[in-house]
């Protein structure tokens, strides 16, 4: 029975331990984030690997995700002879919820678990205590690089998906089911604000994206140095950045538009 | 050296990518003209019943809208609600003794201020009050009007 408790208690010190360390992680990372911009070719290369290549997923993604909103907003629209309400629709749902938290979770799926990954390796091939032996210091050098992109790229990326679902909506909204596009254009015109709507759809991804790559390189960097550890640490970043995405999207929405 | 020239170019591509598609949701999707109109003049006017108005509901003239809603507060003294208008520039001579109503576009849709213009010479300025206004349909009013009306006219 005791051996239970104790096993609980090591448990809730081994999380809470955790915890602390990926909260000195992020304050280490973040006093490296200035220094980079005096060598800031680091971080387009990161810029590249983590941002550029998941612009194609995203806007594919983005584009099928608009469809089917206009499709099935069609449907339920038509009912209420409302159909000319659609590109509302689309537009509202893309940039207030789909657009950064559908593009946050593909980030973490295309762009977390590699970040993981790449540094779980680096540290079971003990490349970090290498450079950290050659008096480099790896988050200077390695982790602030890639936490800067994954923060940079996540609300372009966010951007991309919001602007090419509206484009799939009004494909399928205007090509296939006919909806009027001076209606769908100007009600979405007059019913989105550009600080209400869109400025607080960035905020959210910027959030996103910071905590998607804290936790990528979080769980790489405390990873246990063998290939299984890696493994596991890469499923552990897809997990818990959904869960964080997830829950921070229902306290962001709370607060931006819960009045 | 190519290899990161490549690299610096796509990441430049992707960047910019970002940044329009940021622009065209700004530009395309939102109201972004409507940010620019704080330097008209404002009218106020007093209504019985705003019923669903919001502030920055279209203010509209003969279906053209000349303005929007920019305040909306209860008078303390008559228990009116008293609506702030903030008209654009451009529409400098509306006259005085233009009349206001409350319509809802569509059946269900969204409330706005309809003015109607008056023959007076001299126009609206900042801080006039329209003093003609009618105040919004309230929907369960008018069907229970209609009730009453219907079991007075079957006696």
């Amino acid at each position: 029975m005791i051996n239970y408790i104790r096993s609980l208690g090591r448990w809730g010190l081994g999380s809470f331990e955790r915890l602390g360390r990926a909260h000195i992680f992020l304050v280490a990372m973040l006093a490296g984030v200035p220094g980079l911009f005096l060598r800031f070719s680091l971080v387009i290369q990161q810029l590249f690997s983590i941002g550029v290549l998941s612009v194609m997923l995203i806007l594919i993604s983005g584009l099928f995700v608009g469809m089917v909103l206009g499709l099935q907003g069609y449907n339920t629209l038509v009912d209420f002879g409302a159909e000319e309400s659609l590109g509302v629709m689309v537009s509202l749902s893309l940039v207030r919820e789909l657009g950064p938290v559908v593009s946050a979770l593909l980030f973490a799926g295309r762009a977390g678990s590699a970040l993981t990954a790449e540094i779980g390796l680096m540290k079971s091939t003990e490349q970090l205590s290498g450079m950290e032996m050659m008096a480099v210091d790896p988050i200077k050098r390695i982790i602030a690089p890639r936490f800067l992109a994954g923060i940079i790229s996540m609300p372009l990326l966010a951007a991309i998906f919001s602007a090419v679902g509206v484009l799939g909506g009004f494909l399928v909204g205007h090509g296939l089911l006919g909806v009027d596009d001076g209606a769908f254009w100007s009600q979405m015109q007059a019913k989105t604000d550009l600080f209400e709507d869109i400025f607080n759809g960035v905020i959210k991804s910027v959030v996103f994206g910071l905590v998607v790559t804290w936790i990528a390189l979080f769980e790489g960097y405390d990873a246990m140095p063998t290939s299984e550890g890696v493994g596991r640490a890469t499923t552990r970043t897809v997990v818990h950045s959904a869960f964080a995405i997830l829950g921070l999207d229902f306290v962001l929405t709370a607060l931006m538009f819960g009045d | 050296m190519m290899q990161s020239k490549s690299t610096e170019i796509t990441v430049g591509m992707f960047v910019a990518a970002g940044i329009a598609a940021l622009f065209v949701l700004a530009m395309k999707v939102s109201n972004l003209g409507d940010l620019t109109e704080e330097k008209g003049y404002q009218v106020t006017a007093e209504f019985g019943n705003v019923g669903g108005l919001k502030v920055r509901s279209a203010v509209t003239m003969a279906g053209v809208r000349v303005g929007r809603v920019a305040d909306i507060s209860l008078d303390p003294k008559t228990f009116d609600a008293k609506v702030t208008l903030n008209m654009y520039p451009q529409f400098n001579n509306i006259p005085i003794d233009t009349s206001a109503s409350i319509y809802t576009a569509g059946l269900l849709g969204e409330q706005y201020i309809g003015l109607v213009a008056g023959a007076e010479d001299e126009s609206l300025k900042n801080g006039d009050v329209i003093t003609l206004t009618q105040p919004a349909l309230v929907l369960e009013q008018v069907i229970g009007q209609f009730l009453y009306s219907k079991a007075e006219g079957s006696d």
